[in-house]
């Protein structure tokens, strides 16, 4: 059931899909925020069009299953002429689908702040923007942080669907060597503790930045 | 700053109103307030709960739109432009805060961002709305702290100060930016008792260099001896206004004098004349 020489051998497929799932990972929450921060502007916003459209997103986004958002976007596109590497409609699809999420927490977090830290900014001559990344954005931030490393974490799991587009990720890659070898249990194993050791290391930082913004509440 | 000998003497309008009204639905909350306020001179605005006075105060600053009449901040119309065909639009947030720009306001709940420290709370503004360098910021923030006795905390958090040391915080933020103009909305209700003081004296400090200010506040002492005119309100209308010793010894409409008699047995029981003894200590 296991072989040690052969887990020796499939460690660098393995390390190499685990980098994938980072990586990818990675740059659809950062796009993803992106999108989250946007949509959630326009859920917040005083004209009853974007909110409509910002509530329209979210319902799309978060009412379609990754996988079909993932398969959509990489048979579709081809097909209206936009021919695109695997890893964009990877990319694209964990950064549409997790923005629809992130815009919900952080719209959450910015309901919470007191209005009149707001007026107060306003009446000292501070812009939208610069209220928004300096004022909201902050204190939304540390007050959904334990929220946001749920999605991270979520988000990370969830892209093994991203070998659906044809990216050997991390579960493809176990899945490939269980079935090459006849080692099911053993590659599925080191595939469960890499992304236990990564979403557990994503938890210690986040209690770390937890730590350290309480000291400032009190 | 220091303006105390020209106090009063200049004689131009800072802040007005114009048949200003303001509607909550089908409630009027103000009706055709008509406000004139000259520059150095201390307004305190007094009267029951629900008389509309922080509503007044927030339509001054255009925290609340105003539905009828017009407000004028040194002669410019505030929150509005007029269309092309004479009628009036919201004015984009970058007239809005032009319009105010010399304007300053304080708030009951002190409304410090907790995520700043207490010189960074100071400095936002100088730095991201005046552009000033970080080390000129810095310095200009630290000054303004001393003068509300506070530089010494100019790095802590400000939730670890008390009340009273965040509004102080509060005050020298917005007088860091230099306003001629500056609105308290009852900057002590928050407070416990003992910390009034030390707020009231803050505020004094302002009026005798010669700060133009509008205060909502229930400190009837603090009116009785800083105030150039007092106005009460109920029911959204001004009611009564003038010199703080004839409104507090000779009201003229019964609704002041009651209020007044209210307040006046409240605090009976510590202060023989609190009117004109609170600020003493």
């Amino acid at each position: 059931m296991f072989d040690l020489a052969l887990l020796v051998q499939g460690l660098p497929l393995l390390l190499a899909g685990l980098w994938n799932t980072v990586w990818l990972s990675a740059c659809g929450l950062a796009l993803g925020f992106l999108i989250g921060i946007g949509v959630c502007s326009l859920k917040l916003s005083e004209r009853g069009a974007l909110r409509r459209l910002g509530g329209a997103y979210i319902s799309v986004f978060r009412g379609i299953p990754l996988l079909i958002q993932l398969l959509f976007i990489y048979y579709l596109l081809p097909r209206l002429g936009l021919d695109i590497p695997a890893w964009v409609a990877a990319i694209a699809g964990l950064a549409l689908c997790s923005g629809a999420y992130l815009a919900e927490i952080l719209r959450g977090g910015l309901l919470t702040l007191p209005v009149g830290q707001v007026e107060a900014a306003r009446l000292l001559g501070l812009r939208g923007r610069t209220i928004l990344t300096r004022i909201k954005l902050p204190q939304a931030l540390r007050a959904t942080l334990p929220a946001l490393l749920n999605e991270v974490i979520l988000l990370i799991k969830a892209s093994s669907l991203i070998s659906a587009v044809g990216l050997a990720e991390l579960t493809r890659t176990a899945q490939n060597l269980a079935a090459s070898s006849f080692l099911q249990l053993q590659f599925y194993l080191a595939a469960a503790v890499l992304y236990c050791i990564v979403n557990i290391s994503l938890a210690l930082l986040a209690g770390q930045l937890e730590r350290r913004f309480e000291k400032g509440r009190a | 700053m220091n303006q105390s000998a020209a106090k009063r003497g200049a004689g131009d309008v800072m802040l007005e109103a114009r048949g200003m009204s303001k509607r909550f639905g089908d409630h009027t909350v103000l009706q055709d307030i008509n406000l004139s306020i000259q520059r150095s001179e201390v307004v305190c605005l007094i009267g029951p709960s629900g008389s509309g006075k922080s509503t007044l105060l927030r339509s001054l600053a255009f925290l609340e739109n105003y539905d009828d009449g017009e407000v004028f901040v040194e002669g410019e119309l505030l929150g509005y432009d007029r269309a092309s065909d004479g009628r009036r639009v919201r004015s984009r947030p970058s007239r809005l805060s032009d319009v105010r720009r010399n304007m300053g306001m304080v708030f009951q709940q002190f409304n410090l961002w907790p995520h700043l420290s207490v010189l960074e709370n100071v400095m936002e503004a100088l730095l991201r709305v005046r552009g000033m360098k970080r080390d000129d910021a810095h310095r200009l923030a630290l000054a303004t702290l001393e003068k509300v006795g506070l530089a010494e905390k100019a790095g802590a958090w400000p939730n670890r100060l008390s009340g009273g040391q965040q509004q102080r915080v509060a005050i020298a933020r917005s007088l860091a930016m230099s306003p001629a103009i500056m609105l308290f909305d009852e900057p002590t209700s928050a407070l416990d008792p003992e910390l009034v003081g030390e707020v009231l004296q803050v505020m004094r400090q302002l009026a005798e260099e010669g700060m133009t200010m509008v205060v909502v506040t229930h400190e009837m002492g603090f009116a009785a001896r800083v105030a150039d005119r007092v106005l009460f309100l109920d029911q959204g209308h001004i009611v009564e206004q003038g010199p703080p010793t004839r409104l507090f010894r000779h009201p003229q409409s019964p609704r002041l004098a009651q209020f007044l008699g209210n307040y006046l047995e409240r605090n009976s029981l510590f202060e023989a004349a609190p009117a004109l003894n609170r600020v003493d200590d």
